[in-house]
């Protein structure tokens, strides 16, 4: 396999053939379309549009899980970053994995056995209602959000790199296509729809990357060592590549700003609304743990995969390839494809990349319609008795408007720096939900004022350190894309190591502080259930 | 139905105070707590140990242990393998310590008996 030709084709234009590409992915959407369609007959309740009837086994949630969490982020992204930057991307996939102990440890058997539908019910569960729950649901939809402005950003970006399609129109009119399909799978699908959708994609997922490691570590005589060295050589003898510090470690703000990185990775994900969400599709506790375990499995192997990957595409394609092609260190993982296999094994990846972004889209997009639905307009606008039929409606109508905002954000955010997005949902996540989370399972004192201060004071001070930060503003590649416009006096890209300790300081002082006492029994309640799984929401009857 | 746990509904005349203070929960209650928070405690600390490794040990991470895969590479893959490893640990544990204990005071709320 020549090095120096694969490079020509990469630099000239983007490889393969945009009409397979398209191909392959339209043969994922009808199938999957068939799937949602067969799977919507029976979504009449709540439960059954929220938590697909609480029906799932524990193997089919874990691994709509790791569809719902490996986002195009993480397999484009982390690839990238391992070809371009070396080492310093498997850190970053490190962390998304070792977080999943604190899912499986503290947050998804006590959530599935105290919760219903969102976040909000277990953290409402014994302190007041509606504040609550409507802090809940703010930090619900900021995360989901952010998360979702990322991936639909990403969107128009892997839509140069795969199809070939350069011109602001042509992008523009795929997102469009991307978010419109997207509606159409929660609005007829519901979680039942979304959950197959992500099922689909992971297996599809993670064994393409299997195969595409198999190859890699074929093609280097099953030597992992020799890969490495012909990363190194294809670097131009660039070993530090294979070392930490090429990305974090080049000053000692950068050092601090990964351990802020790593610490909202780590704590962040097990308070993701939308991989809590998904805890309530399986019947038991049980379940809840066996989701988990599978989704560490999947997860874990992915992530050792992508190490290889990453490699290899520094080797078999090269940084200077890589750097030069549309979409940039995005485009490693791809290029490799067509290195290894051709232009029938990039379209393959490159639909599976798009399936990723629409599963991934669609799961948030769930979340945040029954966060509305169910915490706004159930619970505190009718107060908990809306009309028959009314929550599941609303939902409805959430998800259109959300898939909207979706398209218009991604439109609006085409071709703009916004990697830093899902790092900030990370953020928001561990600040905002994390520290009430683990209190009001916990710890018996806590009450309505910690909860507040603490979901507000995570939430405003992540964000506003974030727009004090220099992702924002105060360089050429900040979101302002300036250096005139400079009011970045936060020196870190990420705030968690400042934001999630204070908001666990701040439930902490305000619950001592202030006098009120919840109701005691309610606290006896919740904690029964939580460990025994007493009085859990039951599977649909059907 | 399959699934014998009662509604929510059915659970509100429950004494829940007294099942909380009963000896069997709060064994329940010691023995998940005293698994949970050392195990993650500790699997953090690890991972902490591994990041700041990472960003203030650069010479010990670079020394090479079998052809070009060095310390670094070690580190992170025994992450992922203690992560396996905790995770089954805490399934075992789970399922011969906590489970059945959690089914009997759930049994004995269900047949309306007292938990002692």
């Amino acid at each position: 396999m020549s090095a120096t030709l694969l490079h020509a084709a990469a630099a000239s234009s983007a490889p393969g053939n945009p009409w397979l590409n398209i191909g392959i992915f339209g043969a994922f959407v009808a199938v999957t379309l068939v799937i949602v369609f067969r799977a919507s007959r029976n979504n009449k309740t709540a439960s059954d549009y929220y938590a697909a009837g609480r029906s799932f086994t524990g193997g089919q949630n874990g691994s709509a899980i790791a569809g719902d969490y490996l986002s195009a982020a993480s397999f484009l992204g982390i690839v990238g970053a391992i070809a371009m930057t070396g080492y310093d991307g498997f850190l970053y996939s490190i962390g998304f994995l070792v977080a999943w102990l604190v899912a499986l440890l503290l947050v998804a058997e006590l959530l599935r056995n105290t919760g219903k539908f969102t976040m909000a019910d277990v953290l409402s569960f014994r302190l007041q209602q509606v504040p609550v729950r409507i802090a809940a649901a703010i930090t619900t939809l900021v995360v989901c959000f952010f998360y979702l402005l990322a991936q639909m950003a990403g969107a128009g970006g892997l839509v140069s790199l795969l199809l070939g399609i350069s011109d602001t129109l042509g992008q523009s009119l795929v997102i469009t296509v991307v978010g419109a399909l997207m509606i159409l799978y929660v609005l007829i699908g519901g979680m039942k729809g979304t959950t197959w959708v992500q099922i689909i994609k992971a297996v599809l997922l993670i064994a393409g990357a299997g195969v595409m490691t198999v190859w890699v570590l074929a093609v280097n005589g099953f030597d992992f060592s020799r890969l490495l060295d012909s990363a190194v050589a294809a670097s131009g003898g660039n070993a530090a590549i294979l070392e930490p510090g090429l990305k974090y470690g080049v000053s000692d703000i950068s050092k601090i700003d990964f351990i802020s990185l790593g610490l909202a990775l780590v704590l962040g994900t097990a308070a993701l609304p939308h991989v809590l969400m998904r805890f309530y599709t399986v019947p038991t506790a049980n379940e809840a743990r066996k989701s988990v375990v599978w989704a560490i499995w999947l997860i874990g192997i992915f992530y050792v995969f992508t190490l290889v990957l990453g490699y290899g595409a520094a080797a078999l394609v090269g940084p200077e390839a890589i750097a030069a092609a549309p979409g940039g260190p995005n485009s490693a993982a791809p290029l490799l494809a067509f290195a290894l296999g051709g232009p029938f094994l990039l379209g393959l990846i490159s639909a599976i990349a798009f399936a990723t972004i629409l599963a991934v889209v669609a799961g948030l997009t769930i979340t945040a319609a029954a966060s509305f639905a169910h915490d706004i307009y159930a619970s505190v606008v009718k107060k908990g008795k809306p009309d028959a039929g009314a929550e599941v409606k609303v939902a409805r109508r959430t998800v259109v408007v959300i898939g909207i905002i979706a398209i218009l954000g991604g439109i609006g955010a085409n071709g703009q720096n916004v990697a830093f997005l899902v790092a900030l949902a990370f953020a928001v996540a561990a600040s905002a939900n994390l520290p009430t989370i683990i209190y009001s399972l916990f710890w018996k004192r806590f009450n309505t004022q910690g909860a507040l201060w603490s979901m507000y004071g995570g939430l405003i001070s992540a964000i506003v350190l974030i727009a004090l930060s220099p992702v924002v503003s105060g360089s050429e590649t900040s979101m302002l894309k300036s250096e005139s416009i400079d009011f970045a006096i936060f020196p870190l890209s990420n705030p968690g190591i400042v934001s999630i300790p204070l908001a666990f300081l701040l439930g902490w002082i305000v619950t001592l502080v202030s006098n009120k006492r919840e109701d005691a029994r309610k606290q006896s309640e919740m904690e029964v259930r939580s460990l025994t799984g007493i009085g859990a929401e039951p599977p649909s009857a059907h | 139905m399959g699934n014998e746990a009662p509604s929510a509904e059915a659970t509100t005349d429950v004494d829940f105070p007294a099942v909380q203070q009963s000896a069997e929960f709060q064994q329940l209650r010691r023995k998940h707590r005293s698994f949970v928070f050392p195990v993650l405690g500790a699997c953090l600390v690890w991972y902490l140990a591994y990041v700041l490794l990472a960003s203030y040990a650069h010479d010990f991470m670079s020394i090479k242990v079998a052809g070009s895969f060095n310390v670094a590479m070690l580190l992170g893959l025994l992450q992922v393998v203690t992560t396996f490893a905790v995770t089954m640990w805490y399934v075992a544990y789970a399922n011969k310590e906590l489970d059945p204990i959690a089914s009997d005071i759930r049994t004995k709320i269900e047949r309306g008996e007292e938990v002692k």
